[in-house]
């Protein structure tokens, strides 16, 4: 049977787990080459679902699509590593400063240029963020139905597809019809690691904007072998409004970013000790706070 | 027309409670802005549904009842919202950060081109000067929240798009009744005027829903723990000072990613936010994560082994110790001073 075209959109983002005292640049924007830039946890997550997918439907094609700087294509070879089939990154100078809608905006335009595509799956939400609007705005803009809090893609054949969803308080399962735009929980199964064979293959595959400094060795092999280089699309190669993009296409502005600053307040300190408890105790029994 | 409008959520016929506190932000923010405040009620067999909400301050309630509405889809709910929205304008429109919110939020701003904003801490009316176009706002919502991690606290505004969408947690805002005799309108919608058939392509065909069996929301002693508290043992330990002071036990995010304690007792930014009139924080370091979701307790106790933790900054007592010494020296000196 005719396999299952899909795919992934995945983001490198900043690890904000890990963020040093030079995060943040005078202006107040963040300082993104200061931090460790790693594949956003939920997209892996959609990652795997994708691969899963794969595995069960014979002649399915996983793409991976990325919009970000040139190293971002990182997140694309993590997901040939882990066996997607090919994948393409968005990069542009007219995307920057693009919030959710302007973000969902570009990826609309080009999931529409990459042609019939049966399943969009993506991260219920980045860390650099955690808004979780992307995926269904991108939905919204490509007139698809969304299936989002994914937990599970228990199936998507003849058309249809049904997915078990985690939702705050229970769990659901939705049936709806190909194509559908899905984005998954962390709490769907981790992804697969990277495949020894796939890295053989795929570590010198390189989008155009990494290969400005390469040697004509390497030219040569990247030209000898297809699969190595990665699809780099600019603005120019999807069709769009520019005032739909970037910046001006952002309704969100920020007015102003304040660092996390503590204010020092009165503290009683106490010594781990049984008189020192003891008082403690004492004292919050007789202002009535317990007891 | 350029009211406030809140999206109240139905689960069991019954508005949930993150509804009802963003009815009561809604209500102040709708006296800030001398408008009216509206709400929107979808779902089936909703009848009486306004005498939940009206007290609330609303002054009118828009609903519609057909039994496709119910459980919640997203895309009927879209259809309804953007079309309503179209004909209505209002100029802030609020819903939950849940499951449903987040869900439906950005599909409605995505159909309108607004700004959302999500997970808020903070909602207040303020002025804008776009120093650069030399354009002046008035009473825009500045919708605060923290952001990269929470390292950063950051005031989102949405200068020209209408509606300003911003989705807020359970827990965040405070629920308060304006008057039980509040009296508002009802106006009921015509759901086949808003909903096309096409919209109902997801069909839920299995749902187990639980009621939240943890209820560290309301709990007015929170005993809470941090990836310091080091083993799962010790966390038992945190357990058996809530049962003897009559307390909750909260977590950390760390604490719940290191498997001590289990996702619904988490407290911070992706938690429950809490006001306990006692918020005992043990092995927490006190990270903006965290504190955005407890900084609002009446008293708080730090018990840290490191003595310039964060956390300290917002503690009214201060203790430097391992919470294997100090917790059963807590537990037994409560004994000792209530016998």
């Amino acid at each position: 049977m005719k396999g299952l075209k899909i795919v992934v959109l995945a983001k490198q983002v900043p690890d904000t787990r890990n963020v040093g005292k030079d995060a943040m640049k005078a202006d107040g924007t963040v300082n993104r080459a200061a931090l460790p830039a790693i594949f956003n946890p939920e997209d892996l997550n959609a990652l795997e679902q994708a691969l899963r997918l794969k595995d069960k439907y014979e002649g399915t094609e996983v793409t991976l699509l990325t919009m970000g700087p040139g190293r971002a294509a990182e997140v694309i070879r993590e997901g040939l590593y882990r066996g997607a089939d090919n994948g393409i990154l968005l990069s542009d100078r007219a995307f920057a400063g693009s919030d959710t809608l302007a973000t969902s905006y570009a990826l609309s335009c080009t999931l529409k240029k990459m042609g019939k595509i049966d399943v969009i799956i993506a991260g219920r939400q980045a860390i650099d963020g955690d808004t979780a609007q992307v995926g269904p705005q991108v939905a919204e803009k490509l007139g698809l139905p969304q299936i989002t809090y994914a937990e599970d893609i228990e199936s998507a054949e003849k058309g249809k597809i049904v997915v078990k969803r985690r939702l705050e308080r229970g769990v659901e399962t939705v049936e709806g019809k190909l194509p559908m735009v899905v984005t998954v929980n962390a709490s769907a199964p981790e992804c697969r690691p990277r495949n020894a064979k796939f890295v053989m293959k795929y570590k010198h595959a390189r989008a155009v904007s990494e290969m400005q400094n390469a040697t004509e060795d390497y030219i040569a092999l990247h030209s000898n072998r297809p699969y190595l280089n990665i699809g780099e699309w600019s603005v120019n190669d999807i069709d769009t409004n520019a005032e739909e993009l970037g910046l001006t296409g952002s309704p969100t502005k920020v007015k102003s970013i304040e660092n996390v600053v503590f204010q020092a307040k009165e503290a009683k300190v106490l010594e781990p000790t049984d008189a020192d408890m003891g008082e403690l105790m004492k004292e919050l029994i007789a202002n009535h706070t317990i007891g | 027309m350029n009211n406030v409008f809140v999206y109240c959520e139905i689960e069991e016929g019954q508005v949930a409670d993150v509804s009802l506190e963003l009815l009561t932000k809604g209500r102040k923010l709708a006296d800030d802005l001398k408008c009216e405040l509206e709400a929107i009620v979808i779902g089936h067999e909703l009848k009486g549904v306004e005498k939940q909400v009206m007290p609330f301050g609303v002054d009118k309630v828009w609903i519609a009842d057909d039994k496709r509405l119910y459980p919640y889809t997203t895309l009927p709910h879209t259809s309804i919202l953007v079309k309503l929205f179209e004909e209505e304008k209002p100029q802030i429109a609020l819903m939950g950060a849940t499951s449903i919110g987040r869900d439906l939020g950005p599909r409605v701003s995505s159909a309108l081109h607004s700004g959302l904003t999500a997970d808020c801490t903070s909602l207040v009316i303020g002025d804008h000067e776009d120093k650069k176009n030399k354009k002046e706002y008035k009473d825009l919502l500045y919708q605060i929240r923290p952001a990269f991690g929470g390292n950063i606290v950051a005031t989102i505004i949405n200068p020209d798009c209408r509606p300003q969408m911003a989705t807020v947690r359970e827990g965040v805002m405070k629920k308060e009744i304006v008057s039980d005799a509040y009296k508002g309108k009802v106006k009921n919608i015509d759901v086949e005027k808003y909903v096309k058939p096409e919209d109902f392509v997801i069909k839920v065909i299995e749902r187990h829903m639980e009621k939240s069996k943890v209820n560290i929301k309301n709990a007015g002693i929170i005993v809470a723990g941090g990836y310091g508290v080091g083993s799962k043992e010790n966390f038992a330990l945190l357990t058996e000072l809530a049962e003897v002071i009559g307390g909750e036990v909260g977590a950390s995010r760390a604490a719940v990613d290191a498997g001590f304690a289990s996702h619904e007792r988490q407290i911070g930014q992706t938690g429950v936010t809490v006001r306990p009139k006692l918020y005992i924080a043990c092995g927490i370091s006190g990270q903006i994560q965290h504190t955005a979701g407890m900084e609002e307790s009446a008293m708080v106790i730090a018990i840290n082994t490191d003595k310039n933790a964060p956390i300290n900054a917002f503690a009214d007592y201060v203790i430097t110790g391992d919470i294997a010494t100090v917790l059963p020296k807590m537990i037994k000196q409560y004994k000792e001073n209530t016998k």
